[in-house]
C-alpha cells in the first residue's frame, strides 16, 4: 500500500472513529494468574497483554545477585500468533530492546534497596498486538507489581502519541503506527516524572511539545484506570466475605 | 477506625511526623509505598494485601531444614531469604558430626529470628522454652500479611482462640501455624483460622469469631 492511498481522517475523526486526542478503550483486570505473586491483564484497543510478577525471590544464576539491592528482570515477549504474519518465537533484537527500556521505566519507582540479594521478575506476554504494546506492557506490569505487594514510590503509566497526516494524535493504532510520520511512547509517574521516552520518525520542536503534552494527559487518564482496577479488586475481596457471612 | 484502599504513590498526609509502616516521605508529605489498606491512627500505616515475608529480629517463625553444612542448618522460612541455625543455637551441646541426628533434612522447627544483617543473612535460634523441633500436630500456611490479625491486638485473638478450641497453637510471623490437639479440636481451629484469614481486613472480627466458635460448638454438642 502506498502512503498517499490512505486518508487517516474522515469528517475530523480517525479511522476507528476516535478524535485526535482520544484513547482507545481500555480494560484492566488484576490478579488473573493464581501461580504468580502479582498479575494483570490489560486490553488497550486491539492490544491484549498479560503481565506476571514473581518475587522478591532468590536470584538464579547466582552471579547476577546484588549485595545491596534487588535486581529487576523484565521480559517482554510476543506470542507467535500475536501479529498478522506469524512471528518467529523467541527473543529477538526488538524484544531485547523493549525489555530493557521497559525495565528502566519501572525500576526508578521500585524500592529495590528493601530486598538485597533478591530478584523481582516481571514477565510480559503480548497475546495480540495492535501498535503500542510496550505501553500496554508497562501499564500491566505496574499494576502487577502493585498486586504483588512490592513497595513502589508511585505507579507508572505509559501512553504514546504520534503524528499522522501532519496531525498529532494520541495512542496510535496499527494503521497510524505503520503509515504515520512519527511515534512517541512515554512512561511516567502520576506526578509527571518521565521514566521512558522514545521517538520514531520526525517531529518539529513545537510538534514534539504538543505530542508530549498529549501523551502525558493520556498517561494520567490511564493512571486513573489502573487505580480503579486495583481498588475494584479489593472491593471483590470484601464482597466475597459478605457472601461468607450470609452463608453462616 | 478510618481505613482506605490506597495504591503506591497516594498522598496520605501533609504531616511528615505521621509516617508509619509502608509509607515514605517526600517534600514533607507522606505517601504510600504499597497497594493495601491505609490505617489512620496517630501514625499512618499501610497494611499490604500481598507480599513476601521479610524476616525481622525477634520474629517467631516455623521453618523446614533444607540443608546441613559444617556448623549450620539451612532452614527454609517461607521467604526469599534462607535462615541459618548455628549449632551453638541448639539447646543442648552437640557435635558437628551428629547434627543430622537431631535435625534432619525435612525436619520442621519452631524457631526465632535472632538477628538479620544488612545483607539479609538471617540467624535463627532454638534457645527458648517454647521453641524446638515439631514432633506432633500439623502445620498450615496462610499469607503472612494476615498474621497480625490472627494474633490480634496484644495477642487478644490468639489467646482467645487457644482457650476456646483447647489446642496448642504456635503462630509463625512467616504465615506458618502449628496446631496440636484432639482431632475435632484441630478441625475447628483450622476452620477458624481460615475464616480469620479470609476476613482479615474487616472490622469487629474478634467478636464475630467468638460468635462463630459458639455456634460451631453448639452444633457439635
Amino acid at each position: 500500500m502506498d502512503k498517499s492511498d490512505i486518508s487517516f481522517f474522515k469528517d475530523g475523526l480517525r479511522l476507528d472513529g476516535r478524535r485526535a486526542d482520544q484513547l482507545r478503550p481500555i480494560r484492566i483486570e488484576v490478579g488473573v494468574l493464581a501461580r504468580a505473586d502479582g498479575s494483570c491483564y490489560i486490553e488497550m484497543g486491539g492490544n491484549k497483554v498479560i503481565a506476571a510478577v514473581y518475587g522478591p525471590r532468590e536470584v538464579h544464576p547466582r552471579h547476577l545477585q546484588e549485595v545491596t539491592r534487588a535486581i529487576v528482570r523484565y521480559r517482554y515477549n510476543m506470542a507467535s500468533f500475536s501479529v498478522e504474519e506469524r512471528k518467529r518465537p523467541g527473543p529477538d533484537r526488538r524484544s531485547y530492546e523493549l525489555s530493557k527500556v521497559s525495565r528502566e521505566a519501572l525500576e526508578p519507582v521500585i524500592m529495590t534497596s528493601y530486598f538485597p540479594r533478591s530478584v523481582i521478575d516481571v514477565f510480559v506476554e503480548v497475546l495480540q498486538a495492535d501498535a503500542g504494546t510496550r505501553t500496554a506492557g508497562i501499564n500491566a506490569a505496574a499494576v502487577a507489581l502493585a498486586d504483588a505487594g512490592i513497595p513502589m514510590k508511585s505507579m507508572i503509566s505509559s501512553c504514546a502519541a504520534g503524528k499522522v497526516a501532519d496531525t498529532i494524535v494520541l495512542d496510535p493504532m496499527k494503521e497510524e503506527d505503520n503509515f504515520g510520520q512519527a511515534d512517541l511512547p512515554i512512561a511516567m509517574t502520576p506526578g509527571g516524572d518521565i521514566t521512558l521516552m522514545q521517538m520514531d520518525g520526525g517531529l518539529s520542536p513545537d510538534e514534539f511539545h504538543q505530542a508530549v503534552e498529549m501523551a502525558m494527559k493520556g498517561a494520567r487518564d490511564i493512571y486513573e484506570m489502573q487505580r480503579a482496577a486495583l481498588v475494584e479488586k479489593y472491593g471483590k475481596i470484601e464482597a466475597s466475605t459478605i457472601e461468607v457471612n450470609a452463608c453462616e | 477506625m478510618d481505613r482506605k484502599v490506597v495504591v503506591p504513590g497516594d498522598l496520605l498526609s501533609e504531616d511528615a511526623k505521621r509516617s508509619g509502616d509502608g509509607t515514605y516521605i517526600k517534600d514533607k508529605c507522606v505517601y504510600s509505598l504499597l497497594y493495601g489498606l491505609a490505617n489512620y491512627r496517630d501514625k499512618i500505616n499501610v497494611i499490604p494485601l500481598a507480599g513476601k515475608y521479610i524476616p525481622a529480629p525477634g520474629d517467631n517463625v516455623i521453618g523446614t531444614v533444607k540443608d546441613i553444612t559444617f556448623s549450620n542448618w539451612i532452614v527454609d522460612i517461607n521467604s526469599p531469604y534462607d535462615g541459618l541455625l548455628h549449632i551453638s543455637e541448639f539447646p543442648t551441646r552437640i557435635d558437628s558430626e551428629e547434627m543430622s541426628k537431631h535435625l534432619r533434612i525435612g525436619s520442621s522447627i519452631m524457631t526465632k529470628v535472632k538477628d538479620v544483617d544488612p545483607t539479609m543473612k538471617v540467624e535463627l535460634t532454638l534457645n527458648d522454652r517454647k521453641l524446638g523441633k515439631i514432633m506432633t500436630g500439623q502445620v498450615i500456611e496462610i499469607s503472612h500479611t494476615r498474621v497480625p490479625r490472627l494474633i490480634g491486638k496484644g495477642g487478644s485473638m490468639i489467646s482467645m482462640l487457644k482457650k476456646e478450641v483447647n489446642c496448642n497453637i504456635f503462630v509463625g510471623q512467616n504465615g506458618r501455624i502449628w496446631i496440636n490437639g484432639g482431632a475435632e479440636d484441630t478441625d475447628l481451629a483450622l476452620k477458624t483460622i481460615h475464616l480469620i484469614e479470609k476476613e482479615a481486613h474487616t472490622n469487629g472480627l474478634t467478636d464475630r469469631i467468638v460468635a462463630f466458635l459458639k455456634s460451631e460448638k453448639g452444633a457439635r454438642s
